[in-house]
């Protein structure tokens, strides 16, 4: 979804900086989220999304820079902003202590809202989330997968004009992750604007229009994901395995092949517009691979090439 | 569990521009943390009540008739102050059961907020602010150190230790030394960083001597020069010395009246504004 330029910005960072110490964990980084978009922070653990989040979620103060959040400046109108504001933090904060139903109840009620408009809402997110049969458990009952879900629902609450997730899917099994992702992507066609930090490729590629690739602190790229690729990367990608002892040694006689190497420790990557054609290429010259692949480019290609280091290590 | 993706759940939607009035939660904020932490509370309230009740009434068996037919025999009609040493005991008893109560919602909630379940951050990330987030907490400690101390009253009418009317009072000035001990602990709990059986330390050099040299079982007057320093620091002491003053009528000098009533309203203008500092440097990080 391509968003008009001319849509109402929800978010505006300009030079936004966030220090401990010595440490600059979010160093001088200019953004701008509109309505409606879902809009992507990728980058490895310690990039400085995080931080990047909490600020947004008008919590954590920045050290110097401009922020503004639904057109207030969060270090003013911090209350006003989080009361439009849903937040999925990465460790779920669910309350031990309450039941499924009442965790909503109480998060409901922080927001000002009576328990009548709570009593259906709830219902609703119960539904959404599917967790209708689990309303009188108490939390530490549910499975990871659940309490995310939980937390989400949680986040939707008080219906926010931007819903911000730190890592909604880490840690979570395959199946899960995906049901949460439909679950999002049903939130993005109710135009809610969309905040998402991630360190999976995939997750990226699913849900955002827009990435912001981070790494020590600063922006490295920022576009959609196709974009990203096209300009960071070939449109395909070949990896060879010649064995972790010799692909140094081997990389050297493929020079020339594709546009670009890259020499991982346990495989070669050849960035190539025809994958098959490369692979063909180095066959002539005598060399047997291993194990062969050829796939699409991916972010996890173009975080490679500005960063030099994979994702997740 | 297997899950049908194809089911379409149904989602009103007007934005939370519409719902949601943020000066609502600014003004009433603290109100719906108290909520949430007594709704909490009630999960334990058959504990609360059955503590309330037993733990009394166990002390004031052994200590109370047990320790006082002794003090009373010996002493007899001149004893502590004219009055009964059951009489004499219980402001005391009643200070120590308002500073427990109020205690008890301060320190292990509190690190459950800021480290194992973080619900401080997560009442933060609401409009709610660090700030109200203490009020609430004290909000609720309070709710809960009253019942504890009323419970005790009841507790100490059916033993004939205090008057029905001095009830009021009586709740008052342990409900006082409560607040203003626990702020101070809120503030304390909200500091460190993990339970490094920090709290049983407190317990045993705090809370115990607090309990064993403030005048509890005995006049604080009683104690050599060098040990009654800790009741002139404790709230304990002049809890107990204001509950016996205004309960039973033991004598006091006015002006001691006013130092004990300042003291723990002191305590707690001081916890409070330590507590809001702490909350919102740690919320904010």
């Amino acid at each position: 979804m391509a968003v008009n330029p001319d849509t109402e910005a929800m978010i505006v960072a300009t030079n936004l900086t966030k220090s401990y110490g010595d440490f600059k964990a979010v160093d001088g980084i200019n953004f701008t989220v509109r309505k409606g978009e879902s809009f992507g922070l990728l980058g490895p653990n310690g990039a400085g999304k995080s931080t990047t989040m909490k600020m947004i979620a008008a919590t954590s103060q920045r050290t110097s820079g401009e922020l503004t959040i639904l057109g207030k400046d969060p270090n003013i109108s911090g209350p006003e902003i989080r009361a439009h504001l849903g937040v999925v933090p990465q460790q779920d904060n669910l309350d031990r202590e309450l039941k499924v139903w009442e965790n909503l109840m109480i998060y409901g009620r922080y927001f000002g809202l009576s328990r009548k408009f709570l009593k259906v809402k709830i219902e609703e997110l119960l539904e959404f989330a599917q967790l209708g049969e689990k309303r009188n458990s108490k939390t530490e009952e549910l499975s990871g997968g659940m309490k995310r879900r939980l937390t989400i629902a949680r986040g939707l609450v008080n219906e926010p004009e931007i819903l911000m997730l730190d890592e909604p899917t880490t840690g979570l099994d395959p199946q899960a992750r995906h049901i949460l992702w439909d679950r999002l992507f049903r939130l993005k066609e109710l135009g809610v604007t969309l905040v998402i930090t991630t360190h999976y490729m995939d997750e990226a590629e699913q849900l955002c229009d827009r990435l912001m690739v981070m790494d020590k602190g600063k922006i490295m790229a920022e576009g959609s994901p196709s974009e990203l690729i096209k300009k960071y990367s070939s449109k395909e990608v070949l990896e060879v395995r010649f064995g972790s002892a010799n692909n140094a040694a081997v990389a050297l006689e493929l020079a020339g092949i594709g546009q670009r190497l890259e020499i991982l420790p346990d495989r070669i990557l050849v960035y190539a517009e025809n994958g098959e054609k490369a692979l063909e290429e180095i066959v002539k010259k005598g060399l047997e691979p291993v194990t062969s692949l050829v796939r699409r480019s991916s972010l996890e290609d173009v975080f490679l090439r500005l960063t030099g280091r994979t994702l997740v290590d | 569990m297997s899950i049908d993706l194809s089911q379409e759940p149904k989602m009103t939607w007007v934005g939370a521009k519409t719902i949601v009035d943020p000066s609502i939660s600014i003004k009433r904020g603290a109100l719906y943390i108290a909520e949430s932490r007594l709704r909490a509370m009630l999960n334990w309230w058959k504990s609360i009540i059955a503590f309330g009740l037993g733990n009394p009434t166990l002390y004031l068996l052994s200590i109370g008739i047990g320790i006082g037919s002794l003090v009373d025999k010996s002493l007899g009609a001149n004893g502590i102050d004219h009055v009964s040493y059951l009489t004499f005991l219980a402001p005391a008893l009643l200070a120590t059961a308002g500073l427990q109560g109020a205690l008890d919602e301060v320190t292990w909630p509190t690190l459950q907020g800021f480290v194992w379940d973080r619900t401080f951050f997560s009442m933060n990330a609401t409009a709610i602010s660090g700030k109200q987030v203490v009020n609430g907490v004290m909000l609720a400690a309070m709710v809960r150190c009253a019942l504890q101390v009323f419970l005790y009253e009841l507790c100490l009418l059916a033993f004939g230790a205090i008057s029905w009317q001095s009830i009021p009072i009586l709740l008052l000035v342990a409900s006082t030394a409560g607040l203003g001990f626990s702020s101070l602990m809120l503030a304390f709990s909200a500091s460190i960083k993990d339970d490094d059986g920090i709290f049983a330390l407190v317990g045993r050099f705090i809370i115990t001597p607090m309990f064993m040299f403030s005048g509890t079982f005995y006049p604080i007057t009683s104690m050599p020069m060098y040990l009654q320093w800790i009741g002139w620091i404790s709230p304990q002491w002049h809890a107990t010395n204001l509950g016996r003053a205004l309960s039973y009528g033991m004598p006091i000098e006015p002006w001691l009246l006013i130092i004990h009533w300042s003291v723990l309203i002191g305590m707690s203008v001081v916890g409070f504004s330590l507590a809001h500092r702490v909350f919102e440097k740690r919320l904010s990080a």
